[in-house]
């Protein structure tokens, strides 16, 4: 692999252009792998890169239906924040905010991490009492947060409107470094790095089966024929459950879309991140200047990556309602993305009833900013058969009644 | 937009009418059931890719509940029924049939 820095680019600059390579390999599958992954999402690539960099398992092939970071990956609203209620769900995403701050030289490869900060409004009493809770959790959880006053909230976001229509703007939980990165430089830059350590990422390759000998893996069946494994790692999202299913057993999680949409690019306005939870929607301004909006899931279940409109217009309405300046706004794309939502709304990262074989999924709507930590978590998982950051999201904490409640906690923009 | 026909009222209900109310045909299970049981009923739910059947509730119209059979990959509806029944009836069986041989759902096919 080519390091990429300024000189690199001065030295293309000075011979066309010719001397780039491609950022990773597309090879023919092996017949056998120390690790196979199948999804090659962020969470995926980076349970892979992991395993590489903090295990020394490089023996690993990324298996990929589409292309890598078609899915959820390249959908989402690229915010990162970890000001969570609960204790594993706050160390998880502060861990992964951790990685995120130095991801890009880790990687050799801008991600544009961008810490602006993360506002998430209060807008009703209820509201406060909740976010002043986090903030004391937080705190204890050396989470850096606190809750702020309406005139900071108005000085960090002088658009927003704080006497709306329905909801007066009461103060908000305000995280200093969260932010946005770009989220396809996220999926690309792991692959890099991924390949450059040897790792095979076989994309348009369907898993079409996993085989296994005396309740242990053994390997998959794919649309580019059989690889064995000695450990099976399943991260794909939304499909969780058809791969779950061919795996011999079930998971509680079901599917439903969430869609985000922008607008025509406009000049800086906001250099924040704005959640406003209670009249439900989003944004944040992108680097091109597009409005980037997302808001609530639909409530059934559903495949198709588009979702309904209605939600649209609710999300829009609300957002009308806190920034005015945005009502004449044209609204460029929407798209929809399968999140795959589990009751207690936290993820599962677990070990399965099939021994080898292990699950990362039910990020539900909140996984982008958890991509390195949940990488970090997936691969000491995976690597060793345990690890603190994953030991409380394991599939039997349904059975036990430990849920990690973060469909209260969090609200509804999770 | 899913459109789903109201079995007690007649009515094509749109979807802002409707409230979603989750897996159909749940046997509930209570005291007295071993863990795996009630494990499976609170949480286990079918997701799957292709035919599903539902709950609605036509919440803005005439407050009644009723069943859904329904594509979660296209959105297709094929058809609606009363909500007073343990499983789908056999002309919506065969309506899905028609459409999508060979189709699965838990046990019934």
């Amino acid at each position: 692999m080519k390091h990429y820095s300024a000189f690199a680019v001065a030295r293309e600059a000075l011979r066309y252009h010719t001397g780039w390579e491609r950022a990773w390999r597309s090879p023919e599958p092996k017949k056998r792998y120390d690790a196979i992954i199948v999804g090659a999402g962020g969470h995926g690539l980076a349970t892979a890169y992991y395993l590489g960099k903090n295990y020394g398992i490089q023996n690993v092939a990324v298996i990929e239906k589409g292309w890598l970071g078609g899915g959820n990956t390249g959908r989402n609203t690229t915010i990162i924040r970890s000001n969570y209620l609960q204790d594993p769900s706050a160390a998880i995403y502060e861990k992964a905010r951790g990685l995120y701050e130095d991801l890009s030289q880790d990687l050799n490869y801008n991600i544009m991490f961008s810490p602006r900060g993360v506002m998430m409004l209060a807008q009703t009493q209820h509201e406060i009492r909740g976010y002043q809770r986090t903030s004391h959790a937080n705190a204890l959880q050396g989470v850096k947060t606190e809750w702020i006053t309406p005139e900071r909230v108005k000085e960090l976001v002088p658009i927003i409107n704080l006497d709306g229509p329905r909801y007066p703007v009461l103060g908000a939980l305000w995280q200093e470094r969260g932010g946005t990165a770009r989220h396809d430089a996220v999926a690309w830059g792991y692959a890099r790095a991924c390949s450059a350590m040897g790792m095979d990422i076989i994309q348009q390759c369907e898993v079409t089966g996993v085989r296994s000998r005396d309740g242990r893996v053994v390997g998959v069946d794919t649309t580019k024929g059989a690889i064995d494994c000695d450990k099976l790692g399943i991260v794909v999202a939304g499909h969780s459950g058809q791969l779950a299913e061919m795996a011999g057993f079930r998971l509680p999680l079901e599917a439903i879309a969430l869609q985000a949409l922008v607008s025509e690019p406009i000049k800086p306005c906001m250099d924040v991140v704005v959640m406003a939870n209670t009249v439900h929607g989003y944004m944040s301004q992108s680097d091109k200047g597009e409005m980037v909006i997302g808001g609530g899931t639909d409530g059934f279940n559903n495949y198709t990556q588009r979702g309904s409109f209605h939600h649209i217009e609710e999300t829009v309405r609300a957002l009308v309602e806190t920034f005015p300046m945005i009502s004449r706004l044209k609204m460029l794309r929407q798209w929809g993305g399968i999140v795959d939502m589990t009751g207690d709304r936290s993820p599962i990262l677990s070990k399965t009833p099939l021994q080898g074989c292990f699950i990362n999924g039910g990020w539900g709507t909140g996984g982008f900013k958890a991509i390195p930590g949940s990488g970090w978590g997936m691969a000491q998982l995976m690597a060793t058969g345990h690890s603190p950051l994953t030991e409380a999201f394991s599939l039997d904490r349904f059975k036990e009644g430990r849920f990690i409640d973060e469909s209260v906690a969090a609200g509804v923009a999770h | 937009m899913l459109i789903l026909n109201c079995p007690y009222c007649g009515v094509d209900a749109e979807e802002t009418e409707l409230a979603a109310g989750g897996e159909a045909h749940l046997k509930r299970f209570g005291p007295g059931s071993s863990e795996d049981e009630f494990h499976d009923y609170l949480f286990m739910r079918e997701n799957p890719k292709g035919v599903h059947f539902e709950r609605w509730r036509h919440a803005n119209g005439c407050g009644k509940w009723f069943h859904a059979a329904r594509c979660t990959q296209t959105l297709e509806v094929f058809g609606t029924y009363s909500a007073q029944t343990t499983e789908p009836p056999q002309e919506i069986k065969d309506a899905i049939t028609a459409k999508r041989p060979g189709w699965t759902w838990r046990n019934l096919s």
